[in-house]
């Protein structure tokens, strides 16, 4: 075909997408919640078909405690977040930390509670029907956090290390994404496994 | 807007170390060329599967044959529609979405180069650990190797009570990887569809390839990871001891049946969706016409990506399901019909009152049109609750679905192949061979598939190994391993043509086709970082709009 002579016009100033970061991890939330789904989905058929026991009404307590710290460290990543936009990073570094330790703080009740179920109650993944689908979906949501809490600890290394910059704040934008949704589904996990499950 | 000021890659090429090459291409971020490994690689599994299903084919060529024995028979079968899926058709249309779509937006990479290198490299470890178990499968137990479960593994057959050793868990992990490896790409190439498109490509001006794979690749997210959690769940059944397929412990095996078909069935317009897309490109420029009805065949897809969510139990008609959920799954199986419909008719529109040349790709297309139709025909029949019931699980359903993957989704993709064979070798196809291929496989797919049909109907169950004689199933059986052997020889022929064509083709420069979307612009194959000034477009065909500035379609859009 005859050789192409004209050039394409010229490039628009208000020319913007959204930033790429954004819509690659909204879009792994949504695989995740998809995934989540399904293990939520197995939890409820499974609610109450257990051939033998332990049920969730005889061992379960409600972690409130902890709940409500990692609940409130979505703020505090929300606010370090905001924090390190405006350039201030002594402030940010300090929430960052903060956040890392409600995170812990709430990984540390999963593991208490896990240990308790399994020394006192002798309720472990091959149990019945209750120990497999809580150990599951509590455990999925758990490696999330703990997930989360190495990439949010590898950004405390980095700001430590003074390598942290407010140009950056839409790099760290998208690891609160991600924080926002572990917060998120614990409110999903919570409700199906500690309200309705029992 | 010349691709000539970046001529880094051919004064480099020649006298290099081929260690250095392959370095090269082992540790490369580039989109083109994770797209061209993509694509070697599916058409390897391609073979590997092509042969498997030979064997099966040998094997029901007469009653009572011992070509292979019945364990092997299981294995064949599981393997080649595992294979054929995770291995052949989503790699082949993930590598030409790498290729082509950041290309077609005016892009000069995917907006995650690295995460597109990892997600390959997922895709092919899972490749290598699911023919891995071959040697590996037997574990501790001595039993069975490869695995023998069908490609949908039912439960309790992948129970470790009646799958000892391995042979499941390697299905299991490689599905698993190769799954991560394909929610990567699919999230790349959402990113890449949203974020990175040149100045002036707006959604509406997107070539219609970029919009379908723009669905296909959130289909991708939507329908492998519920396949993901419940490879999990099955490992942990496997390994932890967990009861969730378990029906010994009030395990449910219906629950796995939803599972996979909730995965199963989008899974088909996974599949069909990057076909329709190249369908979309094709046709318009071998009917010398733009696409009839762009924003509907943009809605159509969308509404068909909808609708396959809530399909998956037409797979599930025969274990049972009351009256209501029967009928809710047979409507919206046939509503899925409408959007298709729709489709069809915008590329029977597009072809209406053109100046169609019926070169190679072109005819692949019309190909596509006639069997897809015939093959959703059957679709609807099987979607029908009552029908089913007799006809599920006979060679029918097997009949229906290969006239789907092959005589639609191969079609459309050796289409593909033709067409912008020349766009990433640079040299130009041998159209004779071409023709030739087209032909021959279109009789050896009509015979084979066709026939297929009339052994289901007379009650042959798929997954036997072997059956009694003097039940009329076995002339045609016969005359449908001879049809696999014909569209055996004309996969040859294409091979062949790609492989000399490489060689010998002429040189085809940048548009051998007169074709409209930016990524006939560039050189063939393309420079590295593909645009050496970023474009910018006003219309859906910006290059027809700067071969025609007398009479551009941005005046008319």
């Amino acid at each position: 075909m005859s050789a192409i002579t004209t050039t394409f016009p010229a490039t628009p100033e208000d020319w913007k997408l959204p930033y790429r970061g954004k819509v690659g991890m909204a879009c792994l939330i949504f695989a995740e919640c998809v995934i989540f789904t399904i293990f939520v989905v197995a939890y409820l058929f499974y609610v109450g078909k257990s051939l033998t026991g332990p049920t969730p009404r005889e061992v379960l307590e409600t972690p409130i405690f902890y709940t409500i710290c990692l609940l409130s460290s979505s703020l505090t990543i929300h606010l370090a977040a905001k924090l390190l936009e405006r350039g201030r990073r002594g402030a940010f570094l300090l929430l960052w930390l903060f956040t890392i330790v409600l995170g812990a703080l709430f990984l540390y009740g999963t593991a208490q509670e896990w240990h308790r179920l399994i020394y006192e109650h002798g309720l472990t993944i091959s149990t019945n029907l209750f120990g497999t689908t809580y150990y599951s979906l509590v455990g999925l949501h758990a490696f999330h956090v703990t997930a989360g809490l190495i990439m949010l600890s590898i950004v405390l290394l980095f700001g430590l290390a003074g390598r942290v910059w407010p140009e950056q704040s839409a790099r760290v934008d998208v690891l609160s994404m991600y924080w926002h949704f572990v917060d998120a589904v614990w409110v999903v996990v919570f409700t199906v496994v500690y309200v309705l499950g029992r | 807007m010349s691709s000539d000021a970046i001529p880094i890659q051919a004064a480099e090429a020649a006298g290099r170390p081929w260690v250095e090459t392959l370095h090269e291409w082992v540790t490369t971020v580039d989109h083109k060329r994770l797209g061209i490994l993509y694509i070697l690689y599916a058409l390897f599994f391609l073979v590997v599967a092509g042969l498997e299903a030979t064997i099966i084919r040998i094997q029901l060529m007469r009653p009572h044959n011992d070509f292979v024995s019945p364990q092997v028979f299981n294995r064949m079968f599981t393997m080649h529609g595992t294979t054929m899926i995770f291995f052949v058709i989503i790699p082949v249309m993930f590598g030409f979405a790498n290729y082509l779509v950041p290309l077609m937006i005016g892009a000069r990479d995917m907006a995650f180069p690295r995460l597109n290198a990892f997600s390959f490299w997922l895709t092919a470890f899972g490749g290598l650990l699911l023919y891995f178990s071959f040697v590996g499968g037997n574990g501790l137990y001595g039993a069975g190797n490869a695995p023998d479960v069908g490609w949908w593994a039912y439960a309790p057959l992948t129970s470790r009570a009646f799958s000892p050793g391995h042979s499941s868990d390697y299905w299991t992990v490689a599905l698993l990887v190769s799954g991560f490896g394909s929610i990567g790409t699919a999230i790349n190439i959402i990113a890449t569809i949203i974020s990175m498109r040149c100045p002036g490509m707006t959604l509406g001006r997107m070539p219609l390839f970029a919009w379908l794979n723009l669905i296909m690749a959130g289909m991708v997210i939507l329908a492998i990871s519920p396949l993901t959690a419940a490879q999990v769940m099955l490992a942990v059944d496997r390994y932890m001891g967990g009861h969730f397929f378990d029906t010994q412990a009030g395990g449910s095996a219906t629950l796995w049946m939803h599972f996979f078909w909730i995965f199963g069935h989008p899974e088909v317009y996974v599949l069909v969706v990057p076909a329709f897309a190249f369908l979309s490109e094709i046709i318009p420029v071998f009917s010398r016409k733009p696409i009839f009805g762009y924003p509907v065949m943009v809605g159509a897809t969308a509404c068909i990506g909808f609708l396959s969510l809530s399909v998956w139990a037409h797979h599930m008609f025969t274990i049972g399901m009351n009256s209501y959920a029967n009928g809710f799954f047979a409507i919206t199986t046939f509503a899925v019909g409408i959007p298709t419909g729709i489709k069809i008719f915008n590329w029977l529109g597009t072809m209406w009152g053109g100046r169609i040349q019926f070169k190679t790709p072109m005819l692949f297309c019309i190909g596509f049109l006639f069997q897809f139709l015939i093959a959703g025909l059957t679709g609807i029949m099987l979607g029908t609750a009552p029908f089913n019931w007799q006809l599920s699980g006979s060679y029918f359903v097997v009949a229906h679905f290969h006239y789907v993957i092959v005589g639609g989704i191969m079609f459309a993709l050796f289409g593909a192949f033709y067409y912008w064979y020349p766009k990433i070798t640079g040299r130009m196809f041998n159209e004779t061979l071409g023709k030739l291929h087209f032909w021959l496989f279109l009789i050896g797919f009509h015979l084979t598939f066709d026939v297929m049909h009339i052994p289901g109907l007379l009650g042959m169950p798929r997954r036997i190994y072997t059956y009694e004689p003097g039940r009329g199933w076995e002339t045609l059986n016969l005359l449908v391993t001879i049809g696999a052997f014909v569209q055996g020889i004309a996969i040859l022929v294409f091979v062949a043509n790609l492989v000399v064509s490489y060689f010998k083709g002429a040189k085809a420069g940048n548009d051998p086709w007169d074709a409209w979307t930016l990524e006939w612009s560039v050189s063939s194959p393309p420079p590295a970082y593909n645009f050496a000034s970023v474009p910018t477009v006003a219309s859906r065909r910006p290059l027809w709009d700067l071969k025609h500035p007398e009479d551009p379609d941005s005046r008319y859009e």
